[in-house]
């Protein structure tokens, strides 16, 4: 048993998502940087899709009733268990009673903690992830919170660090093009990818949003609405980017001009509010 | 049809009509090709997601292209009743819009055999083709900020239900006890594309 006692300014239970009901109006969720979900659990001993918590700009405070070993992954931030201070990237022992502390993290803005056996909430859907958008899976954690400890583990830790790269200061995020590119003018393609956008704090677990030159649209008709995914970049009326992060909604009616490739959305859940993004069109050789 | 890149994970093809989209995801579905994850239809396209370790766009692509889309039409699914009474706010400007008394709509309303053309919105929140086009209205032009669930409501070529409390800016003709949406339920929604939909008053 886990005890919330400060969740920072969101803490949230995820695990790789709910896929296959999209068609029923529910999006996928779960970890909005997926690589460092998965890293986190892997340095444990889980199964990569077990649930962790992702913390957002640091500040959790949790009580461990049993020892327990954990690893903390994506936005490193200063740690310390039981009053010793831990590393991230690697797995960490928590004795029983040990007071596991997240400071704010210098670079990136969502660290997972991996618990040995994953978090064991109740499953919604196949998956105990926290949907934002659509409701679905717990609430945030709160403190107070008691959170068990499945059985989820299947082997041992066996590495003692990870080499993870820094997380980028300036992030340029590779986009291949379409499918509604052809909705904005030629300039406003030039545009998006040698303008520098700034990320705005009204970004969310629904998507990231930017400041910088808006994209004129090329007509003024109007999208049926259509099938949203993951690392879409979406053009709404104010010509404002938006990129499309883990609880998107499943469609949606404004144009999207490319899709951000998958290991660089994972850098974009990172990006905190008035970093410095830029976009490049990607390889376009598709496979 | 018309098949649009979409990433490294998916594409997009677009069709002539819901028709087209209903036929297509219909046979998709009943023989799911290899590597493909989801398919979600739209008004006028279905995304197609697929994994590219398991197989690629070109592959995927060609079993879409090879697909006969006008085959389908709506009405194969199963048949699902909706016990509505007709006391929804919005039932006197529908009236009005329409040009008919409000007995009438109500009447014209439950008249109609709908299908879920697809799913959006909220979880389980169906858009159900197939209505008398008399009943064809824009939405309200302020959206309200809270519908209760069970609202059913109408908006361009489309009637709806809200499976739970949401803000929403469809004209609201009545209510329905059905439940829409439980997630402890398989599957969790009442409503799912192609479903055949009547309103019982």
């Amino acid at each position: 048993m886990i005890e919330v006692l400060a969740p920072g300014p969101l803490t949230t239970v995820q695990d790789l998502g709910r896929p296959g009901y999209a068609h029923l109006g529910v999006g996928r969720s779960g970890a909005a940087d997926r690589g460092s979900l998965r890293l986190a659990n892997r340095l444990v001993g889980n199964p990569e899709a077990a649930a962790c918590l992702e913390v957002t700009l640091g500040g959790l405070e949790v009580r461990f009733a049993v020892a327990a070993t954990v690893a903390l992954t994506g936005a490193p931030c200063p740690v310390t268990a039981g009053g010793r201070a831990g590393s991230v990237n690697g797995p960490l022992g928590v004795r029983a009673g040990d007071r596991l502390v997240l400071g704010t993290p210098g670079r990136g803005l969502r660290t997972y903690l991996a618990v040995r056996g994953g978090i064991d909430v109740p499953p919604v859907l196949g998956s105990r992830s926290t949907d934002l958008l659509s409701g679905l899976g717990p609430g945030p954690v709160a403190a107070g919170d008691r959170l068990r400890i499945g059985g989820d583990a299947h082997g041992q830790p066996t590495v003692d660090h990870a080499p993870v790269p820094v997380l980028p200061g300036a992030l340029v995020l590779r986009v291949l093009p379409g499918p509604r590119d052809d909705w904005v003018t030629a300039a406003a393609r030039e545009r998006f990818v040698s303008a520098e956008y700034t990320v705005s704090p009204q970004s969310n677990r629904i998507g990231v949003r930017f400041d910088g030159p808006a994209l004129e649209r090329a007509g003024a008709a109007e999208l049926p609405s259509e099938g949203m995914v993951r690392g879409a970049v979406q053009v709404p009326p104010d010509g404002r980017p938006v990129l499309f992060l883990a609880d998107h909604p499943v469609t949606g009616g404004y144009p999207v001009i490319g899709v951000v490739e998958p290991g660089d959305t994972d850098l974009a859940a990172q990006a905190r509010p008035g970093q410095s993004v830029s976009f490049r069109w990607g390889r376009t050789l598709w496979r | 049809m018309r098949i649009l890149r979409y990433g490294r994970e998916a594409l997009l093809v677009e069709l002539a009509g819901l028709g087209e989209v209903t036929g297509l995801h219909r046979a998709l579905s009943e023989a799911l090709p290899p590597g493909v994850a989801e398919l979600v239809p739209a008004a006028r396209t279905l995304l197609v997601t697929y994994d590219p370790a398991a197989t690629t766009h070109d592959a995927v692509a060609a079993v879409v292209r090879g697909t006969d889309v006008t085959a389908a039409t709506a009405g194969r699914g199963p048949l699902v009743e909706l016990p509505v009474t007709y006391d929804g706010p919005d039932l006197e400007e529908v009236a009005r819009l329409a040009g008919l008394p409000a007995d009438e709509v109500a009447r014209r309303h439950a008249a109609a055999e709908y299908a879920v053309a697809f799913c959006g919105f909220a979880p389980g929140f169906a858009y159900l083709t197939g209505g008398d086009p008399a009943l064809r209205v824009p939405r309200r032009s302020t959206p309200r900020t809270t519908v209760p669930a069970g609202a059913v409501g109408l908006a361009d070529e489309f009637t709806g239900v809200y499976p739970r409390p949401s803000p929403g800016g469809w004209q609201l003709l009545g209510t329905t006890g059905a439940p829409l949406w439980d997630a402890d339920r398989d599957p969790p929604a009442l409503l799912a594309p192609g479903t055949r939909v009547r309103f019982v008053p």
